[in-house]
């Protein structure tokens, strides 16, 4: 029902009204780079990777593949200069906090990303938000979650919740796009802390 | 007090508290804004109610406490009434003699008059003051003739009349045609047209629709929308009910941020007072409409602002911006329908119903009607918020209403549209303001915000400062502007201490391109303004602090130094006295220098060496020259000289 037709790439592609574009490409094979989406949840935009060029109605745009719905008609570009220019400074931000993370590594390569263009300041997590949204959307857990806002923003496990759920799940690890010891790491820590709470 | 059940009801009503009102009585208005109460207000209010009964007074005049009046310079400001006698900077040491001489004796308090800068004259009237005069105040007027809790008060001036003509003698489509006609933009920063975000959620199917105010005004330096809550609130719910009828909604929010506690409870109260009139809730005037508002107090965040992230707040989620490639007025608050418009907008609709939309579109310029409610703030003499037509220019605004650049200092720029706005520069004055206007010469309207620099401003400086603040309220969802921003604020930093390189500029302009096209949000995408319009402007600071390490307007700390002019030093001790890090070597007879190791740069001694040395001088990008030889430091008088 509902078939849309658009162009991506000079491609004719086929897709159901209510897919975005990023959905649309996947299901023709069409590769977009994505740092913080995945099949199972809801589109987040955040990394803003998979930042393509679409036009309609004569005008064209910027826009993020995993949120931008299809129309018909739409002429999607996925490898433009600024497309390619944007992808590689954001490729560079995040190198500057996961330098070592073989998937940002791989699409540096890509793109011409020069892990060093930033000073280092290496956090390992590009708030991608996996884990956390995994938790919330799939597990219904809510064990992991942010904290803080802006520059300050981290990824938290909430000890209480994490105490209970956490050691037999484990799911969230696999997810993270630069390390999935940082993950453990936060995650020890916070059942550290409910450890000591326990036996107070 | 029984519910108006009709719009003849309510006109009746009117009719017996104008009845009831003496318009020869006197009264004494105090403005009791946030910025007056800052400055005694509430101590000028306590002496006069004292001071009145005292001099048994207190049966034959009102005293009416309002809202801002605007001047807020020159605040706390009395106005006595039928005569109009304005007073400014009035204490409460000053009540008995206004009760004295302008109550009892008919007189005048000259002192407390507004000095006239052209005629070297004292001026009585509130309306022949200069800050007040070139000014159109259609929305603000109002503030100073009520007490923003009383509803005969706001009755009296004409209050619910719109809703009542709205609701009992235009349809629905009829409300919003005027409003679409009157071409009112909102007020709030993008200056999308009013009446199409309505038409838009009127024709959305779903039947749940929702009204909602953005007063989540977070601008530095901005306050309208603030002075309007506190002010006058119920010209705005009036506006917001007007809105729900065209649009069809049942269900309106106040998003109102929690540092603002004055206008939260003025606010409830007129909420609850309309409520109790029938202007609010059921069958509103009788005729048939209901509609209930509530009110959500913000947490704190800059981007709830923005209108995806406060609709996610107001559904009790952390406030992030969402994808936004479907409008809110179309799938907003609960994916609903949902029509937000600024505060100042909504206060500008009951006007367009009353008055109608060729009288509410003879002010302003061809695309952007109406008036516009400005906060005049920093290097200005006549700090305060200022109504004025579309299309004024720039320097008609600071200028003949801000009274210019105080301490004779020359102006510089005008940094408008709080933070993700832009500098405009001095050639760009006679820039005529409106929506497109500003944004062309890479600034915007944004809410209103108008923040004066003089000379002595670094424009360097400025784009650090409000890149710092946008740092610092980004939410962090997005990579563009969470870590774009946190590098181009590095950068910055790094510029105005002296430590720019080459490639910076460039850098920064790639940082702004990524997020002025890959950002989230309008937040993240208007970012890079402060960054690009002091780029556009004032190229030349930029390439001085990388090149030459010199801060031109002598403003970046860490890029000046001071130095005691040893031909101009008298040796007078006094900056010696003052320098907090005891960096000022001298003593009696003896030329002073400073030892550049211990100075702090905060500039003590330049502003304490007396004019008529001006020994203390500020310089960049050169070195300090030597101090002379100890020896050489006495200074000896001329007359020993001569012996």
């Amino acid at each position: 029902m509902n078939e849309i037709l658009l162009h991506i790439d000079h491609r004719e592609v086929k897709a159901r009204q209510g897919m975005t574009v990023l959905e649309a490409a996947i299901s023709a094979d069409i590769v977009i780079p994505t740092l913080c989406h995945h099949e199972k949840l809801e589109p987040y935009g955040g990394c803003r990777l998979c930042t393509v060029e679409v036009a309609s109605n004569g005008r064209s745009k910027l826009v993020a593949a995993c949120v931008y719905p299809v129309e018909e008609n739409l002429v999607v570009r996925t490898r433009t200069d600024k497309v390619d220019r944007i992808r590689k400074m954001i490729l560079e931000l995040l190198l500057a906090h996961a330098p070592d993370a073989f998937d940002l590594q791989q699409l540096a390569k890509e793109y011409g990303a020069d892990k060093n263009r930033f000073e280092k300041e290496t956090s390992f997590c590009i708030h991608c938000g996996l884990c956390v949204r995994y938790c919330a959307e799939v597990k219904q857990k809510h064990a992991v979650g942010f904290v803080d806002r802006g520059t300050h923003k981290e990824i938290s496990f909430v000890p209480s919740i994490a105490a209970e759920e956490c050691w037999q799940c484990r799911e969230c690890f696999p997810l993270c796009p630069t390390e999935a010891l940082q993950a453990a790491y936060v995650l020890s820590t916070a059942l550290f802390a409910g450890n000591i709470k326990k036996e107070e | 007090m029984p519910q108006i059940k009709t719009p003849a009801e309510l006109e009746t009503l009117r009719s017996e508290i104008l009845a009831s009102r003496d318009p020869d009585k006197p009264c004494i208005t105090l403005c009791s804004g946030s910025a007056c109460h800052a400055s005694g207000s509430s101590d000028v209010a306590e002496s006069l109610e004292q001071e009145l009964e005292k001099q048994g007074l207190n049966q034959e005049v009102d005293i009416r406490r309002t809202g801002c009046h605007g001047f807020c310079e020159r605040g706390p400001i009395i106005v006595i009434f039928p005569q109009k006698i304005c007073y400014l900077q009035v204490t409460a040491e000053d009540v008995p003699e206004i009760i004295t001489k302008t109550i009892k004796e008919q007189g005048i308090v000259h002192r407390l008059l507004c000095d006239d800068p052209d005629m070297g004259d004292k001026i009585v009237h509130e309306s022949e003051i200069p800050f007040y005069k070139h000014q159109t105040r259609l929305i603000f007027g109002s503030n100073a003739k009520i007490d923003p809790t009383s509803m005969e008060d706001y009755l009296a001036i004409g209050g619910y009349s719109a809703l009542a003509k709205a609701l009992g003698q235009m349809s629905d489509t009829e409300v919003l045609e005027e409003v679409k006609r009157s071409n009112l933009r909102g007020r709030g920063g993008g200056g999308f047209p009013a009446g199409r975000k309505w038409e838009g959620s009127r024709n959305a199917p779903d039947k749940t629709k929702y009204v909602i105010v953005n007063a989540d005004e977070g601008d530095p330096g901005a306050y309208m929308d603030r002075s309007l809550l506190e002010g006058n609130p119920h010209s705005i719910l009036e506006g917001l009910t007007i809105g729900a009828y065209a649009v069809g909604s049942h269900e309106g929010y106040v998003y109102v941020r929690q540092e603002y506690p004055l206008a939260v409870e003025n606010l409830n109260i007129a909420i609850k007072t309309a409520e109790e009139y029938g202007f609010l809730g059921k069958n509103i005037l009788g005729t048939g409409f209901d509609f209930e508002v509530k009110v959500h107090q913000g947490a704190g965040a800059f981007v709830c602002g923005e209108s995806t992230a406060l609709m996610t707040a107001l559904e009790g989620r952390v406030g992030e911006p969402r994808p936004k490639y479907i409008r809110s007025n179309i799938k907003g608050l609960w994916d609903r329908p949902s029509v937000l418009n600024n505060v100042e907008t909504w206060a500008n609709v009951p006007l367009i119903i009353n008055r109608g939309a060729d009288w509410f579109s003879q002010y302003g310029t061809e695309k952007s009607k109406g008036t516009k409610i400005f906060s005049l703030v920093g290097k200005i003499v006549n700090t305060g918020l200022v109504e004025v037509p579309m299309g004024m220019t720039l320097k008609d605004i600071i200028f003949k209403i801000g009274g210019g650049i105080p301490n004779g200092k020359q102006f510089k720029a005008v940094q408008t549209g709080g933070p993700s706005g832009g500098c405009i520069p001095e050639s760009l004055l006679d820039l005529e303001v409106g929506f497109d206007e500003l944004t062309k010469a890479g600034s915007m309207m944004g809410s209103g915000g108008m923040i004066v620099m003089d000379e002595d401003t670094c424009m360097v400086d400025v784009a650090r400062y409000f890149i710092e603040f946008l740092t610092d309220e980004s939410c962090g969802k997005c990579v563009p502007c969470r870590e774009g921003l946190r590098q181009m604020l590095k950068i910055l930093n790094r510029i105005t201490k002296g430590r720019g390189r080459e490639g910076d500029i460039e850098l920064l302009e790639e940082l702004s391109e990524t997020a002025m096209e890959a950002a989230l949000c309008a937040l993240g995408k208007s970012a890079p303004n402060p960054f690009l319009s002091t780029l556009r402007y004032f190229r030349e600071e930029y390439e001085a602090h990388i090149r030459d390490k010199r801060c031109p307007a002598l403003a970046c700390r860490e890029m000046i130094s001071f130095y005691i002019d040893p031909d101009k030093c008298r040796a007078c001790m006094i900056c010696m006295r003052k320098c907090p890090a005891g960096a000022v070597i001298g003593a009696k007879k003896t030329i002073h220098v400073i030892d550049q190791e211990k100075c702090t740069r905060c500039g003590t001694c330049f502003e304490v060496c007396p004019s008529r040395f001006s020994a203390v001088a500020k310089i960049s990008g050169e070195p300090v020259p030597a101090d002379l030889p100890r020896d050489q430091r006495t200074i000896i008088k001329k007359r020993q000289k001569n012996e």
